[in-house]
């Protein structure tokens, strides 16, 4: 579904991805860890688009398609979601009529007429319900003043909204309460299917505990410098980065 | 010959057509004294130095409209809002229209300036209320009041509020080359009584217009007025609004001006607070491109104690178009617990495009709540890239930070029908369709 060949990526002349292989397939889902800085943030901007990252070398294709040429927004409209580890405030503009304005222009891109409104508060109601969302939430200026919690509920209710095919979480968890954790966790294993596929950014055990991945890749300094199934993250739970990196550097 | 030596000996001719046995002709001819000395402002007077009038007044402008045009009302529709029911004053070049307007005389007056200075009913109040509040000495103001004949009446009696919102349209239909057009407009809403006004200039054609406009409002002790400027005029076409506004205890004036288009529109606009415990608002949305010129300058003077001010003033700028934001605001010393507020946020969407923009804060009373503040910024490419993630093009995802921006400006509109035309024509301004309504 997502391949990555031999990327690598620049910003201001200063290379930070040096050269990732990926395969994720329709189905899976494959973890990220990786030490602070070690640019998963970066192949997840990279990924949905970015324009301020250079690739300077390898591709990122989309079932068979390569994305270079192709708009953030299109990649959106192609079924690339990004959940942000920082998401941005919208002043003036309510989650409900981004959301809106979001699904139809997908709509409108795929030749679709504009979402009857009916369907659309259908829509919104069962999603918000799904991640336990107040409804006096989503009349709120997107993002403004929401705490780091509600920040990463709300992109995940997005994510639910535009069911998209390559979900992309880059530390959905950090900022959740326990609970949170869990109906967050939750309402993306109800998304799951094995038309779609999950990239979970974390640094922590406890997400995958709940969303449990297939594999789990350790970034470092720019490149994947080991991968493995679900116990590695146990690992690297209990031994930290160090095994890894001086593996690296041999 | 230019402009102002035309104006000064049209001044004798435009004699022969008044009353000039009437007080209001020793007002016009002592402003006409005024103007001579001054003449037109130059960018050397610090009001000025953003807006330039030179071109302008190398116009050859018509000064009287020579005859009675005549529209039809399909033509002009679209320019009021005529989704819903309103009295109407309509001028075509100057030039009142009986067919389209709707004025009335029930219960409040709702009419011409050309008969309140004429027919002795009116007489009194026109002693009381004629070019009190505006300026003897700013030139344009005094130029406005020399020629001064004709406009809107209205006349709001004590605990009333008419029917429905007024709507003061002025249409230039471009039979003349160019046309100098001087609208002169009295307000006056007595004790406890309220009004709402729509006020829109349109040319129709690509004919130069000039439009210097003095517009005098007295709000009476509880009074509330909503005053609302739309101004999305034709490239050719200038403004220089003069509104002064004469506030009593208790009462509360908004003003919103929508500034979308013209050649050159300069708004001053003057409150003056004569009471206690009221309350002035002015706010704007400007979205200009092109080489549109607008140049905002506010004042506020806080005469006596325990009132408040709001100013939030927003500004998107495109191409070639440059926006001035001068914001003046004077507390006496009296005028102790004072709030006043004033807000101007920009955004610059080119690179030529530019922004000037200054408070001028005067303060002598000592316990006052004053706060001030303008940004000048672009759009937030974090944001953009956001918005972009979630499938919205680049072009709408601007458009949408853009109106987000300008919206809570609009959250003050009373009439729901204005908003809902401003938010089409900032939609259209944009150059998008977002398929809701902030
Ligand atoms: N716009 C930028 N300009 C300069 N350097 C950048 C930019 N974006 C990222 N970097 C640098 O690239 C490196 C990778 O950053 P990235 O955000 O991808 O790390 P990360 O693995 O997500 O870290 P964390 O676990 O802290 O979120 C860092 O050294 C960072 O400072
Ligand atoms: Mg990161």
């Amino acid at each position: 579904m997502l391949e990555i060949k031999d990327l690598h990526a620049s910003v201001e002349d200063k290379e930070i991805l040096k050269g990732i292989n990926l395969e994720v397939k329709a189905g899976e889902v494959h973890a990220i860890m990786g030490p602070n800085g070690s640019g998963k943030s970066t192949l997840a901007s990279v990924i949905a688009g970015k324009e301020e990252f250079e690739v300077t070398k390898g591709s990122v294709s989309l079932e068979g398609e390569d994305l270079e040429e192709v708009a953030p927004e299109e990649r959106a409209h192609k079924g690339v979601f990004l959940s942000f580890q920082y998401p941005v405030e919208i002043p003036g503009v309510s989650v409900t009529n981004f959301m809106k304005t979001a699904i139809n222009e997908s709509r409108k891109a795929k030749g679709l007429e504009d979402m009857p409104a009916k369907d659309m508060l259908k829509l919104i109601r069962e999603k918000s319900e799904l991640l336990e969302i107040d409804r006096k939430f989503l009349s709120r200026s997107l993002n403004e003043g929401f705490s780091g919690g509600e920040k990463k509920r709300n992109e995940i209710f997005q994510m639910a909204m535009l069911e998209p095919k390559v979900a992309i979480l880059d530390e959905t968890d950090s900022g959740l309460d326990i609970d949170a954790l869990r109906i967050v966790a939750n309402g993306v294993n109800k998304l799951k299917s094995k038309d779609n596929a999950v990239i979970v950014i974390t640094h922590y055990q406890r997400l995958l505990d709940y969303i449990v991945p297939d594999f789990v890749h350790v970034l470092h300094n720019g490149k994947i410098v080991k991968s493995g199934g679900k116990e590695l993250a146990m690992e690297l739970e209990e031994k930290g980065y160090d095994w890894i990196k001086q593996e690296a550097t041999v | 010959m230019d402009l102002k030596e035309k104006l000064i000996s049209s001044f004798m001719a435009f004699e022969n057509n008044v009353d000039v046995e009437h007080p209001v002709h020793d007002i016009r001819t002592e402003a006409i004294k005024n103007f001579e000395t001054k003449g037109f402002p130059s960018k050397k007077e610090e009001a000025w130095k953003y807006t330039s009038l030179n071109s302008l007044q190398k116009i050859d402008f018509s000064i009287f409209p020579k005859e009675d045009n005549a529209l039809e009302y399909k033509d002009v529709k679209r320019y009021s809002i005529h989704e819903i029911d309103t009295y109407k004053i309509v001028f075509i070049d100057g030039i009142y229209s009986s067919y389209l307007s709707e004025t009335t005389h029930d219960g409040v007056d709702i009419c011409l300036m050309s008969s309140a200075l004429t027919k002795p009913m009116y007489r009194q109040v026109i002693d009381v209320y004629f070019n009190k509040v505006a300026s003897k000495d700013e030139s344009l103001t005094t130029l406005n009041t020399a020629f001064s004949r004709e406009g809107a009446y209205i006349y709001i009696p004590k605990n009333k509020m008419p029917k429905k919102p007024v709507e003061i349209l002025h249409f230039a239909t471009g039979n003349e080359a160019s046309l100098l057009l001087q609208p002169r407009n009295l307000v006056i809403v007595e004790e406890n009584a309220e009004v709402q006004i729509i006020e829109r200039h349109q040319s129709l054609t690509t004919n130069e217009v000039l439009t210097n406009s003095v517009t005098e409002i007295f709000a009476a002790e509880s009074a509330i007025v909503d005053y609302y400027k739309i101004q999305n005029d034709a490239n050719t076409a200038s403004l220089i609004d003069n509104t002064y506004i004469n506030q009593k205890s208790k009462s509360n004036v908004n003003v919103h001006t929508f500034s979308f288009g013209g050649k050159l529109t300069r708004n001053n606009l003057n409150f003056y607070q004569n009471g206690e415990y009221m309350d002035s608002t002015m706010k704007g949305v400007t979205i200009l491109g092109e080489k549109q010129h607008v140049d905002h300058h506010t004042l506020v003077h806080h005469i006596e104690p325990n009132c408040e001010s709001h100013q939030d003033y927003k500004g998107i700028y495109g191409e070639n178009s440059t926006g001035v934001f001068n914001g003046k605001i004077i507390v006496d010393k009296i005028a102790q617990k004072t709030n006043a507020f004033q807000q101007n946020n920009n955004i610059l969407v080119s690179d030529k495009a530019t922004i000037n923009t200054k408070p001028q804060l005067e303060i002598f009373a000592d316990d006052v709540k004053c706060s001030h503040g303008c940004t000048i910024g672009q759009l937030d490419e974090d944001a953009l890239f956001y918005m972009q993630s979630r499938g919205i093009p680049k072009k709408e995802a601007r458009a949408l930070l853009m109106y987000a921006f300008a919206n809570n400006v609009l959250e003050s509109v009373r009439i729901p029908e204005v908003k809902g035309r401003i938010n089409k024509l900032i939609a259209k301004k944009l150059g998008v369709n977002l398929g809701f309504d902030l």
